[in-house]
Order: structure tokens, then sequence, then C-alpha cells
């Protein structure tokens, strides 16, 4: 699958990986709905190194999409709920 | 639904709200290009403010760099002339200066980030753009309007995501530029008014003046002793240990034993 990592690039990754990301994403839910930054921040990292390690850059001139897309390195909480609401962060 | 999975699908939705506004796919395509040039121009700029910031920061560490260096030269000074307490408040400005520069040196390193990752984003959208108009002509030419909609659907949203991606790293470094230029411009207005201790900015700061005023007292000191032998009254005139530097002094200095050393030579 092609995981993006916003403000990175995107990534080609293994599926077997799968597994252990929706692991952490799970944490990262649970980080999330109970409001704990100081949860979130290092389970967001350790999620992007995960795929840093295990992925190989995608082409630069190739026009895919992601499967997947993954918050910038230093996103906060807010950063993440700006992410998701409706008139976020992407300029139109 | 998991943290992830909202982003991605509302961070593509977003992205690719582009692909609905036409009603011929292949003007899509036209459209998708502009705006794709016009993200790489602003990407580019981007690069180059961050750039600006991260060169304004570097100049200021090194004015301040250069101030902790002149304040160890008036310690020393001081202390050599036996003054230990002006050698104490130079050094406590000196010291008062690191925590300046420490708080420059992690924006400078912060910026200098920042403007690689836009480098290396510039440089994939680059690529992408490159890649998506030989798509473009060869779509264009090659389908009807019908047969070409999976196709462009494909190419348009591949590098909208990209446009979504490269335009948000635009607009937080230009935030980030935004908040580090106001402290840069905070920095040059406080040494501007001295209060950081920006004794360089003034060509005699008041170490150097106490500095310089201890020389000049020196001068004076010895005028008299000068004018005392002339007339009579006490010692006369002796080899002085303690010539200061005459730049400084009021006295009109005939001797021509004048050292050009500054500071007491003992």
């Amino acid at each position: 699958m092609i995981i993006r990592i916003l403000g990175e690039g995107q990534l080609a990754v293994d599926d077997s990986l799968a597994g252990e990301l929706n692991e952490l994403d799970a944490q990262l839910e649970a980080a999330v709905s109970s409001g704990d930054e100081s949860a979130f921040g290092p389970v967001l990292a350790e999620m992007l190194e995960r795929v840093r390690d295990a992925g190989t850059p995608v082409p630069a001139d190739s026009l895919e999409s992601s499967d997947v897309i993954l918050p910038y390195s230093d996103a906060s909480m807010d950063d993440v709920r700006g992410l998701l609401s409706e008139d976020g962060l992407i300029p139109g | 639904m998991s943290v992830v999975k909202r982003v991605s699908m509302i961070f593509k939705a977003k992205a690719n709200k582009t692909l609905d506004r036409m009603e011929d796919p292949r003007e899509t395509l036209d459209y998708s290009y502009q705006r794709q040039l016009e993200m790489l121009t602003q990407v580019r700029r981007g690069v180059a403010d961050v750039a600006t910031s991260r060169k304004r920061v570097e100049l200021q560490m090194n004015s301040l760099q250069q101030q902790q260096a002149k304040l160890d030269g008036q310690a020393r000074q001081a202390l050599g002339s036996g003054r230990e307490d002006l050698a104490r408040e130079a050094l406590t400005r000196k010291s008062s200066l690191q925590t300046q520069i420490s708080d420059l040196q992690t924006q400078y390193q912060s910026l200098q980030a920042d403007e690689e990752k836009l480098t290396a984003a510039s440089q994939r959208l680059q690529s992408k753009v490159e890649a998506f108009r030989t798509q473009k002509e060869t779509i264009k030419a090659t389908y009807t309007a019908a047969e070409a909609q999976t196709r462009i659907g494909e190419a348009v949203s591949g590098i909208s995501e990209e446009m979504g991606d490269v335009g948000m790293a635009v607009q937080r470094a230009q935030d980030k530029t935004a908040q580090m230029q106001a402290r840069a411009g905070a920095i040059d207005e406080l040494m501007a008014s001295g209060a950081l201790d920006d004794v360089t900015a003034q060509p005699n700061d008041d170490i150097q003046r106490e500095l310089d005023q201890m020389g000049s007292n020196h001068n004076v000191d010895r005028e008299l002793e000068r004018l005392k032998g002339e007339l009579g009254q006490g010692e006369a005139p002796r080899e002085i240990g303690g010539s200061a530097s005459g730049a400084a002094g009021n006295g009109q200095q005939t001797e021509p034993a004048e050292q050009p050393q500054a500071g007491d030579g003992s």
C-alpha cells in the first residue's frame, strides 16, 4: 500500500505492516478521544517511524494516490482536529 | 472510525474537490494543471521566504556573537586594570546574551529543516507536474471525454493529493516564518533600545566609557603631576607605568613619552 506522511511524501509499504499500524492507530484514537496530548505525540512518532523504516519512497513522478495519509511529524492533537474539520488546513 | 482513516478520507475529499467542478472532464486536466503551476510558484516563494528568514536569524546570531566576543575583551581589559566590578558586569551581560543566542540557534535549525523539507516538496511536485503534463496531453489526444474520465480521475486525484500536502506545508512554513520574523523584529527593537545590552551598536557603551574614563583619569593625574613638577610643588614627573590611551583624554598632551597601550600597564 502507499502511505503519505504529510510534508514528507509517499512511501510504498508492504501490506503486512497494516496490523501493526492499526494497533498504533487505535492508541492514537484513544489519545485523541481522551484528550491525552502526552500520549498522542509519542504514538504518532512511533507510527511514522515504523512507516519510514518499512517503506520505500514512491518515485517522484508517480501520480498514484495514497491509500493512507498520516499527519505530519510535529502535528499536535489540535492540528489533527484541524485536519479532520470541514474547513480544515488544506488551502482550497 | 480511526483517526488515520478519517484523516485520510477527509484529506483526499478536500484535495479532490476540484474534480467536481468541470463539466467536460478534460477541462479538469487543464484546470488542475493551472493550479499545479500556481502551486509550484507558491512553494518556490515559500522556500525563498524561509531562506530569507533563516538568513536574518543568522545575521542576528552573528551580531550577538560578536557582541559576546567584545564583552569578553572588555572583561579582560577591565580585569587587567584591576576593575573586577567592571569585568563582572561585562561577563554578566555576556552570559545573558547566551540565552538569546541559544534561542536564535534553535530557530535557525528549525528554519533550516523547514527549508530542506520545502525544497524537497517543491522538487517532488515539480516531477509530478511534469509527469502530469505528459499524461494530460496523452489523455486529451487519445480519449473521448467519456473514455477519459477514469484516467483523468486517477491522474488528477494523485496530483491533487500532492498539491494539498505541499499547499499545507507552505502554509505552515509561512505561519512559522511570520512568527519568527515577529520575534526577530522584536530582537532588533530590543537591540536598538539597548535593552539587550547591545553595546556594540554604540561606539561608546558604558563599560567602554568607564574604561576610557579610567584612561583619561590617568592622563589627568599625570598632567597634574607634570604641572606640579614644573611649578616646583611636589614630585617631579616620572616615567609613568599607568599611561593610558590618549584618545579619550581631554588634556593637551605635549609630553612626548606617550605609550600607545591602553589601560594600566602593571
